[in-house]
């Protein structure tokens, strides 16, 4: 299902061995996968139509370069188109003006509005600026009180609507305990509605003209289908959208919605929320995007989590042992201990390209008790059998075993394991690791 | 076809409200692709597969579609545009007949557990399926096992005070399962008639997470055998081809008995069913079209069609 689109390409060049140039003829078929890997990733019909047009026009006539393989140069040129499509200088969320500075949140219901609101209140809180929190949301139950939760957690002040004030009233309000206050930033979560809702698109209307928000953003769901053009259409004609924050990225979604989105709006993605935790958001990068939604995995992203959790010089250390193939059990416990700091095992091996859906993934799940477990079983091991695993024979696991205060089949278990992940490691050891910038903070 | 009058001002006329605005968008009406055309040439397939997929039926399943209508049109049956129409819709109309299985509550109580990814509408739904099934006399019962997200259980015991039902409650943080074991226990004890359990949204791909539900499900059978009678994932129509990778992975760890399909209030079309029934085979109960109490209704294959090409 998650073959990569350079694996199928090459497929279809396969036969073609030996042309110099990428003609009409020749890339027909290649367009072909190209558009179906666009629409399995949920990118709408008409912008993967316009989209393949430019990306015709672009190929045909090209060189073929020497080092790459017809396949590789029509992935890039699409990869590029992509980035191009997608990019923009424009991806910070502008914060100069007279404080408070209010950004306004928009979108479908359930897309994670208030989650997003607190995720950026985090980061602006710790990036130096003064946050305050409202939430204009009266109709959901128990949205208020979602929102106040959320800001206690992250010790952010906020607004608390009395009972039956409007929405204008409560953003209003919120303005001036802003003021009062000191704080530098207000951040407003609106209710959930349908893009086409003419009393609630008023109703934000009227929020925008009174306050005006220096941004208003729009949320929405990195899973969203096809009709994902109708909503961003909808919500830019009416209120004017200055930027796209999009969510639930840390699922297997490919998140075409971000391409339709882009493509209707104009407006820049400047962010992703890649879990539920409330730190889980990054800044959005069109060439990682742009390789997720063709399929083919999202090294970087990885890496970068990698670098985040790791710090330099074991990573480099890392780096050097995965090239040599040197990775012992001793690193082993090292990584389980750094990957929980990155979020789930599987959902790292996710992101490695062709590994998106590989079968007994759970194999890999590693519980919180389990960890422990790991643990006692590598420390009980002498500084030999970690070094070098195969020396352990059945007699020295049935002494790790007592030694740990497990059984044999933990051991197994854990030889196995460590085995598969040498392995994966192994794949990914193509010298990406050097020379990934780190992501920058995306404020001005 | 059978409609009951009260169900189409209801269900299709909310259905159509939202699907109409879909064409004023980017999708150009159906009705101007099939008539005022005199035969079947390579634009109406086009223009056919463009119809299905931005529908979000997936480029599989209309590649499917399209490969059965050029087969029918060799033969006599399907000479015509309209009849192409006809053709298409008996298509898609064999599939999710297959999916249109209703519930039927034959035990007392009667559990559902509520499953799906974040910000679908588990707890909306559960609030509506309770007045669905609310007739006055039944004792329901709400079990807020979503002991994770901010403000969960608050929007739930908001629920159950308009649908009338009762709630079962721990704290924020509290293990799931256990809200799910008083929950059961307490159903019994009170003789309730029905129990539904809301559950945290959790994307699928998290094992530990997926883990955690069946761990729910594990401990409401061991209390009572049989339960969950009903294992309801809930989808959000907006939601593209990722829809299938979600019921799939949710079947897998629970055994799914059936979709609640939210938010066709909107203007997507849920297309993505006819993908789910066909691959899946798993039943579709409700459609959810709005916000209101009153706004869920056991799914209709021909209504949902009907709303398809409306």
């Amino acid at each position: 299902m998650f073959e990569s689109l350079t694996d199928k390409l090459s497929l279809v060049f396969k036969k073609l061995r030996g042309h110099g140039k990428l003609t009409e003829q020749n890339i027909q078929e290649a367009l072909r996968e190209v558009r179906m890997a666009l629409l399995e990733a949920d990118v709408h019909f008409r912008v993967v139509k316009d989209f393949i047009e430019s990306v015709r026009g672009r190929a045909v006539g090209e060189e073929v370069m020497a080092s790459l393989t017809p396949a590789q140069q029509v992935v890039k040129i699409v990869h590029q188109e992509l980035v191009t499509l997608m990019g923009s200088e424009n991806r910070q969320i502008r914060l100069s003006g007279n404080p408070p500075v209010p950004l306004m949140f928009v979108g479908l219901h359930g897309c994670g509005k208030t989650t997003t609101v607190a995720k950026l209140a985090r980061l602006l809180k710790g990036n130096g600026r003064v946050p305050y929190m409202v939430s204009a949301d009266v109709y959901r139950p128990a949205a208020v009180e979602q929102l106040h939760t959320l800001a206690s957690q992250i010790e952010v002040d906020f607004y608390e609507p009395h009972q039956g004030e409007e929405p204008l009233e409560i953003c209003k309000k919120a303005q001036d305990n802003a003021v009062r206050r000191g704080c530098d930033t207000l951040l407003i979560d609106t209710a959930g509605r349908l893009h086409f809702d003419e009393i609630l698109m008023d109703e934000l209307r009227e929020i925008k003209r009174v306050i005006p928000p220096k941004e208003i953003l729009l949320v929405a769901d990195a899973m969203t289908g096809q009709d994902a053009v109708n909503i961003a259409k909808s919500f830019n004609d009416q209120l004017g959208i200055d930027g796209v924050i999009l969510t639930k990225m840390d699922g297997d979604a490919r998140g075409g919605a971000a391409l339709s989105i882009r493509a209707v709006t104009g407006s820049p993605i400047k962010f992703i929320g890649v879990g539920e935790k409330i730190e889980a958001i990054e800044a959005f990068h069109p060439d990682r995007m742009a390789a997720r939604i063709l399929g083919m995995g999202d090294v970087l992203s990885l890496i970068e989590r990698a670098q985040t959790a790791f710090d330099e010089k074991k990573a480099k250390e890392l780096e050097r042992k995965i090239r040599k193939a040197e990775f012992t059990l001793e690193d082993f416990k090292d990584q389980l201990r750094q990957i929980r700091k990155m979020g789930s095992l599987e959902g790292l091996l996710q992101m490695i390209p062709g590994l998106g859906k590989v079968k007994g993934m759970g194999s890999f799940h590693m519980a919180e008790k389990e960890l422990v477990k790991v643990e006692a079983i590598i420390n009980s091991m002498t500084p030999q059998e970690r070094r070098n695993h195969n020396i352990i024979n059945g007699k020295r696991r049935l002494r790790i075993a007592r030694g740990s205060g497990t059984t044999v089949q933990d051991v197994n278990r854990l030889l196995r394991q460590y085995l598969m992940t040498r392995k994966m490691l192994s794949k990914m050891k193509t010298g990406r690791l050097t020379g990934v910038p780190r992501g920058v903070f995306p404020f001005s | 076809m059978e409609v009951r009058p009260t169900e189409r001002t209801g269900v299709f006329h909310r259905l159509r409200r939202g699907l109409s605005k879909t064409h004023q968008g980017l999708v150009g009406h159906l009705d101007s692709l099939f008539s005022g055309r005199g035969a079947i040439d390579q634009d109406l397939l086009d223009e056919l597969e463009e119809f299905l997929i931005t529908a979000d039926l997936g480029i599989r399943t209309a590649s499917r579609l399209l490969e059965a209508i050029q087969d029918r049109t060799k033969s006599k049956d399907c000479d015509s545009p309209e009849k192409v129409k006809e053709v298409i819709q008996r298509e898609i109309l064999e599939i999710l007949k297959a999916g249109e299985r209703p519930v039927h509550i034959d035990q007392k109580p009667f559990v559902f557990m509520v499953v799906g990814v974040n910000g679908v509408g588990k707890t909306a739904t559960i609030g509506k399926l309770a007045k669905y099934y609310q007739n006055g006399v039944e004792r329901i019962i709400f079990a807020a096992a979503d002991t994770f997200r901010a403000a969960a259980i608050e929007q739930l015991e908001i629920w159950a005070h308009r649908a009338g039902a009762q709630l079962i409650k721990h704290h924020r943080g509290a293990d799931p399962s256990a809200v799910a074991y008083d929950a059961v226990h307490a159903s019994r004890a009170r003789s309730a008639d029905l129990l539904f359990i809301d559950t945290a949204g959790r994307l699928h791909t998290q094992v530990n997470l997926m883990e955690e539900l069946k761990k729910i499900k594990r401990i409401v059978r061991r209390e009572m055998p049989q339960a969950p009678h009903e294992v309801l994932l809930v989808l959000d129509a907006t939601t593209g081809q990722n829809a299938i990778a979600q019921a799939r992975l949710f079947h897998e760890a629970l055994e799914v008995t059936g979709i609640a399909l939210t938010k066709l209030d909107g203007t997507a079309k849920g297309g993505i069913i006819v993908a789910i029934c066909q691959e899946l085979g798993i039943p579709i109960h409700y459609v959810g079209v709005g916000e209101h109490l009153d706004d869920l209704h056991p799914f209709n294959a021909e209504q949902f069609i009907q709303a398809l090409f409306a």
